[in-house]
Formats: C-alpha cells, structure tokens, sequence
C-alpha cells in the first residue's frame, strides 16, 4: 500500500520506528494490539521491511521453562552482537478480561539492555484472535530490525499452535517425568515441534522422558514419511506444494532433535542454539523455508478474509435486528439455526457472485 | 470500516525497585488490577530504575505503579521519572507509588509527575478507581 495513505501521526509513528525509536515500536504494537484506527495501513506499508528476522517460536506447558531458556538464549544472542525481540503470550483471566503477565521476570539476564524488546501479551478477547496479534507484532519487530525474534507461548491447544506457527523454527520445552506433557505431545504438539527440548534435565526422571521422545520422533517419522515439519500435511493447502517437494524433502529431511538443557544454570543451551542454527541452515538449503513463507502467507490471507468477512456478518447480524432475537426465534422453535443463517447469508451471496461477474 | 474497532483495555506494571524484599502489597495490587480487568506485568523483586523504565517503555504501559518500602523513594522514583522522559515516555504514563513515604515526600514525589501516593491502609477499590478515572479520559 502507498505511503500517503497513512495518516500524517501515522506516517511520523512509521518513520520513526523504521528510524529505530523503541517507544514507536511499543506505541505500534500497542495499536496493533487494540486494533488502532490505522493499524491496517500501517503494517502494510511495512510489509516490505520485513522478513529479514529469523523467527522461533517455543511453546511448552506452564513452568517447563521456556521464559529461563528464552532468557539464555538471548544472552548468547547479544553477546554475539545480534539484537532481539521477544512476544511473551500469556492466557488471561477468562472472568475478568485482566490478566497477570509474569514473564518478564525471568528475563532479568538482559535487563535494561534496550536491544532486547521484551513484549508482554495476553488473550485477552481479541476480534481477530491472538494469532493474528502475535504475527502483527512480529512484523512489527522483523520491520524494526531485529535480528532474532521469539514468541513464547504456552502449549495448551490450537490457538497456541496458531502461535508458534508465526515461526520459522519451533521448539517445543517439556520438563522431566510429567507423563502429561508426552501425553500432551501425543495429541497434536509432536507434529510442531522443529526441536525438542527436555528442560531441567539434572532432574532424575529425564533420561526416560529424553528416550520416550527420541522414539516418538522416530515414530512419527517412519509412519507419515514427512519428519517433523512444524506445518503437517494434514491440512489440504499446503499438500498441492509439499507433493511437488516430496523428493527434495525425503532426500535432505530434517529429524527434530531432542536437547537436554538445564535453564537456570545455562547447561545445554549451546546446543540448543546450535539446533537452531542448524534448522536455519536447513530451511535455506532445501525448498522447505519457501515452502514455509509460502504457508505462512497463505494462512495470513485466509485468517484476515475470514476476519474480514466475519465483520462483515455482524453487520449483518446487526441489521437483520440483532442475534438475540433470531436466537428466540430458533429457541422457540419458529425456526431453526440452518433456515436462518441460509437466509442471511444468500443475499450477500448473490451480491458476490454479481460482482465477481461484472468484473469478469 | 469496523475491523479497526478499537478494544482497550488499561496496561499496568506494577515494579518492585530497589533492595526491599516485600512484595506482599505488590502481589494484592497485581491481583485486583487483574480482577478489575487490567493487563498486568509484574516486574518480580530487587528491579533497578533502569530495567523499570525498559519494561514500561517496551510494554507502553498506561499506568506504572511502583511499590517501595525501603525508605529510597527519593533516588529510585526520580531516576524512574528521568528515564521514562528520555524515552519520551513520562507524559503518556499514569505513575503511581506505593509503600511507606512520610508526607513531606509525597509533595515533592508529585511535584516530580506522581499522580497519587497510596500509603498503608489504602483501599484497594479507590487505587482500581483512581486509575480507571484517570486512564479511561485519554
């Protein structure tokens, strides 16, 4: 989108976090965040100053020891001279909308280090739900020019696998001993993982939870043939692109790894940014990073026109007089969800198709 | 068109600076902003001014509560203040004290840019309604 869209307190916010102001990036993120009148074209016109950033994404359930393991990593990030910013996600209070964002806490190893961006969020009741948040700030963050970016998240569903996805690289944190978390990695989080971590790994238990993952991952990998990728061919998109790259990805294949490291004392963590490393490379040398952008921008256009389009329904909604009385109708038994929805969308069906042909 | 509602909700970060290890008053603040449907960021103990002022600046907060009860609020609160206006950061944030300050230094903190000083035996609900005053104007 063209520059001079922007509105002039805009275009000053846009020159100055390209310009490397901090408090402009937090003021943007901040309007991505409440969906800022503006917000929109904004993030357009920096479209084009992103993807320069390597983007990880670690996720693992509550107090396995992500934000201590984010915190390292970040140290060994700076000490190299790269800068980096964080999006650490937090649920929130589903009563009262507020929430309590802890992580910042354990990020101390940096502190007062302004090249460190550290961003608190939460899942607080967004229109457009988190995701789209998160992949809207880390734009923000690529634009700005930071060379590392990582979103932290706890693993606990889809969402948070929406999350992640935002990555290039997703590392997936279990701690020792919890029989959950392999059960939790068992229902849908083993498909994400790029690298797993067994964090705490002093702790007794971690040598059985190590072997149960390394089998899990080699499971996986003679049973669909595909290792590891963090998009899985479950979902119909990407299986017309990864049908063209089956040779490539049999031939140059990624198995994720399973790194032991101890968060709080640093132990392991070389390696884990070796992993990194060497999942970076991967992704460069082989069609799979394309492939990846490719996925990722397709789920960025599909999850913004249903946004789009689900405004667009509420207004509807709205106009038709409201869901709640449709919904008497329905709980009375006048009518029922299928007749009713048929009947709001049909018009707007017609309009569409009306348009689409007078274009062709 | 309707995409760009906007949806507000107060940011807070309540801060501990400084060396005093009591938190208890920080916790039940967190917790009842968070009741009253604020996001929190709690800093956790023993901050220094200059990583409260990376949090508050990075997380553009609209209210900054800061919890001392040492007795240093004279060196820490300004430091906090100087650094928030570096940043370009002091005239867009709502700052708070809390803890044990003797009244002579609660003029001169508000003088410095503290909105309010809220001493022992505050009630919580006016600390929740003094900010939702005072944020929910912009």
């Amino acid at each position: 989108m063209a520059l001079d869209t922007l509105a002039p307190a805009d275009a000053a916010l846009y020159a100055d976090v390209l310009d490397g102001d901090h408090s402009a990036l937090a003021r943007l993120i901040t309007k991505i965040e409440n969906r800022t009148p503006g917000y929109r074209a904004l993030l357009s016109a920096l479209h084009d100053h992103t993807g320069n950033a390597a983007v990880i994404g670690i996720t693992g359930s509550p107090g396995a020891g992500k934000s201590t393991l984010v915190d390292k990593l970040t140290r060994q990030y700076r000490n190299n001279g790269e800068t980096v910013g964080i999006i650490a996600v937090d649920p929130s209070s589903p009563y009262s909308g507020g929430s309590v964002l802890g992580d910042r806490i354990r990020m101390g190893s940096t502190a007062g280090d302004m090249e460190v961006f550290v961003r608190s969020m939460s899942a607080r009741g967004r229109l457009g739900g988190l995701s789209m948040a998160t992949a809207d700030a880390v734009k923000a963050l690529d634009a700005f020019g930071k060379d590392r970016i990582i979103v932290e998240t706890v693993g606990a569903g889809q969402n948070e696998v929406d999350i992640v996805e935002t990555a290039e690289t997703v590392v997936v944190v279990v701690q020792p001993g919890s029989g959950d978390d392999v059960q939790l990695l068992k229902a849908g989080i083993l498909e994400i993982g790029d690298l797993f971590v067994v964090n705490k790994a002093d702790m007794d238990e971690a040598a059985g939870t190590v072997a149960e993952l390394e089998a899990m991952v080699h499971m996986d990998e003679s049973s669909t043939g595909v290792l590891g990728g963090h998009h899985a061919p479950d979902s119909t998109e990407t299986n017309a692109l990864s049908a063209v790259d089956e040779s490539d990805d049999t031939e140059t294949g990624w198995t994720a790894p399973v790194i032991q490291t101890v968060g709080t004392t640093g132990v392991g963590v070389d390696e884990l940014r070796g992993g990194l490393e060497a999942h970076q490379r991967y992704l460069a040398d082989t069609r799979e990073g394309e492939r990846r952008r490719q996925t990722r921008a397709q789920t960025e256009i599909r999850r913004l026109l249903r946004s789009d389009l689900g405004e667009l329904a509420e207004q509807v909604l709205v106009r038709r007089g409201g869901v709640e009385s449709l919904a008497e109708s329905v709980a009375r038994r006048d009518t029922d969800p299928y007749a009713v929805v048929d009947e709001l969308v049909e018009p707007l069906e017609a309009a569409v198709l009306d348009a689409l042909e007078t274009e062709e | 068109m309707s995409a760009d509602q906007t949806q507000r909700a107060a940011r807070c970060l309540v801060a501990k600076v400084g060396l005093d290890g009591h938190d208890r008053g920080a916790h039940v603040i967190a917790r009842a902003f968070r009741d009253a449907g604020f996001e929190v960021i709690y800093s956790g103990l023993h901050r220094a001014p200059e990583e409260i002022v990376q949090a508050a600046v990075q997380e553009d907060v609209d209210v900054l509560g800061i919890s001392i009860l040492s007795g240093a609020h004279n060196t820490l609160v300004p430091t906090v203040i100087e650094g928030l206006q570096s940043y370009d950061a002091f005239d867009d944030t709502l700052i708070l004290v809390g803890g044990i300050i003797p009244d002579e230094d609660t003029a001169e903190l508000k003088e410095l840019g503290v909105a309010e000083v809220f001493g022992p035996g505050t009630a919580i609900e006016d600390t929740v309604e003094f900010v939702r005053e005072h944020v929910s104007s912009e």
